[in-house]
């Protein structure tokens, strides 16, 4: 559990964190630009002045009632930025050298050559930061943070001064660390497809504010939230693939227990593999009888759970139960009275669109 | 060259040489002080370090007389101390040089130390570095080419500074007669043959050091390295 309680002056707001969050899997902070998440994760690692306390399990790394703060370079954490800040002066082995040596051999967890293989550097130790591509000086960077054995990896928009196919490069390595080193990430982004993507637990920030914190899925689908994203409302469901379908090229997506069944392009994974996959609201229709003749492939049986008020006065949002799961849909407030739409009327949902995102 | 111009000129050079090594071991803190506090006493500091720019060498010379001699506070501890008095000493001579010569170590440090990517501390310091390994693993290694700058251009102020010497050292040979009061010598007694071997001397020196250190500043800050 890491628990926080933080406060720091802005110049425009008040950053307040009030925030327990488990100590594994990836938690990302996601808000848009100067929300103060850049500023959180400073406090978190000790770079930012701060009032208030953090813990880390049993380790108190600052508690201002008792006088309690660990300097950041004896805090067992790992940080990479956005801009890798690597040591000019130093080559790749260098670099991943300074934290190894500076870490007691009793603390060591992490293998570097396990680092080194699973980020796929092994090939760029003789080599100076400044002759790196962004995308290897990312790995770089973050092999570095490994280097040390860091028990929490604080990531600040590793993936941000990448382009496209760099981030489609650096992407999966941040999965396999993930589910190989057993590593607690707290994750800063603006980018909702890497949250959707990396995280098991979401914090919703805006202007210094906690907005929401919870479970991914959960607080993707809870109809409060949503107005913070804007157009890129929708849920994260888990799904495996429970069929795939050759001649058309489709694959069947299980989510919520199987009673969730989404056609979607086959992507080539293998039957039986867990995938995750990403409906957005505004992909997401909603109609009282199933529709005979229609081009969606999807149309699932469920049963409105909550209509909520969108970003926009003439639209609104329902999250519709299916099965073991959850949907938001998009629909304009006058179709949602139209409709008779309320908790418990039983509806049909027409999906669009379902991205497999891993 | 005779023996009196040998010995000023390795008079000179002792001065220049531990001039340097102790302004590199002062102006260093200094300097990384001057960079990253949030002192009000900042500024004064950093004018303080500055002063002997724009200072008369006779201003600064006659305070250090003042100070250093019989009346003055220094004076008064050196002798307590056993030490005698400092003006026309080679120790005054150094104090003298020190002052003198600060800025012009402090100043490129200074800026080396300004130009740090913040980032690679803060990157050092998650990766378990204390401050102090920090400016020695870092930030040193990053403004090496600052540290050349100010050694090469304390030495060759050193070696080219006249009032103050002149003040604070007198003219007694072999003790704080340098190459520059020794080519004053020569002049005031007419022996323009030697004033001037001395003084083409010097002045191919310090066109030699600043062409170094031309050579030197081009190729230092960033050192980028071919693409494999």
């Amino acid at each position: 559990m890491i628990a926080l309680d933080l406060r720091v002056a802005r110049r425009d707001f008040e950053l307040r964190a009030d925030l327990r969050l488990p100590a594994r899997g990836v938690t990302a902070f996601f808000g848009p630009s100067g929300c103060g998440k850049t500023t959180l994760l400073r406090a978190i690692a000790g770079l930012e002045p701060a009032r208030g306390r953090v813990a880390f399990g049993d380790s108190i790394w600052q508690d201002d009632a008792r006088g309690v703060h660990v300097p950041t370079h004896r805090r067992p954490i790992g940080y990479v930025i956005q801009e890798s800040a690597l040591f000019p002066h130093l080559d790749v082995q260098g670099n991943l050298a300074y934290g190894l040596r500076r870490t007691p051999a009793a603390q060591r967890r992490i293998a570097t050559e396990q680092v080194v293989d699973l980020l796929a550097i092994g090939h760029l130790m003789r080599r100076r930061p400044a002759t790196l591509s962004g995308g290897e000086r990312q790995r770089v960077a973050i092999a570095r943070a490994l280097a040390t054995s860091p028990r929490l990896l604080l990531m600040d928009e590793p993936l941000a001064a990448l382009d496209a196919r760099r981030k489609a490069e650096v992407l999966p390595y941040l999965e396999r660390l993930q589910r190989e080193l057993d590593l607690p990430i707290l994750y800063v982004s603006h980018a909702i497809d890497e949250v959707a993507r990396l995280a098991h637990h979401l914090v919703l920030l805006e202007r210094g504010q906690v907005l929401g914190s919870g479970a991914l899925a959960e607080t993707l689908a809870r109809l409060d939230l949503p107005v913070a994203l804007g157009d890129e409302a929708g849920v994260v469901l888990e799904a495996v693939v429970g069929e795939r379908d050759v001649h058309w090229q489709l694959a069947r997506l299980d989510a919520g227990g199987g009673c969730c069944q989404l056609w979607a392009r086959d992507h080539g994974i293998a039957l039986g593999d867990a995938v995750r996959v990403r409906v957005l609201a505004r992909d997401v229709s909603v109609t009282r009888e199933p529709q005979p003749a229609t081009s969606i492939a999807n149309q699932l049986r469920g049963e409105i759970e909550a209509v909520a008020p969108d970003s926009h006065p003439g639209l609104a949002l329902a999250r519709v139960r299916v099965g073991g799961t959850a949907l938001l849909a998009r629909l304009t407030r006058r179709s949602a009275e139209a409709l008779a739409l309320a908790p418990g009327v039983p509806v049909w949902t027409q999906v669009k669109t379902v991205a497999v995102i891993q | 060259m005779a023996p009196a111009e040998w010995s000023a000129i390795r008079l000179t050079a002792q001065l220049a040489g531990l001039t340097t090594v102790l302004l590199l071991a002062m102006g260093l803190p200094l300097a990384w002080w001057l960079t990253r506090t949030r002192s009000a006493a900042r500024p004064l500091a950093a004018a303080v370090v500055a002063l002997p720019l724009v200072l008369p060498p006779s201003v600064l010379g006659f305070y250090l007389l003042a100070g250093l001699g019989p009346q003055g506070p220094v004076g008064r501890l050196t002798e307590t101390l056993g030490l005698g008095y400092l003006p026309f000493t080679f120790a005054g001579l150094l104090v003298a040089s020190l002052l003198y010569s600060m800025p012009f170590v402090v100043q490129p440090l200074q800026q080396a130390f300004e130009a740090l990517d913040e980032r690679t501390l803060e990157a050092a310091a998650t990766l378990r570095g204390s401050p102090l390994d920090r400016f020695f693993t870092v930030a040193l290694p990053q403004a090496r080419g600052g540290v050349v700058t100010a050694a090469v251009l304390g030495f060759a102020h050193t070696v080219g500074e006249f009032g103050v010497v002149l003040m604070i050292g007198g003219n007694i040979p072999d003790r704080t007669r340098t190459v520059s009061v020794l080519i004053y010598d020569h002049v005031e007694a007419a022996e323009f043959g030697d004033a001037h071997r001395l003084a083409a001397g010097m002045l191919v020196f310090s066109l030699v050091v600043l062409l170094a250190l031309q050579g030197l500043n081009r190729r230092a800050p960033a050192r980028p390295e071919p693409a494999a």
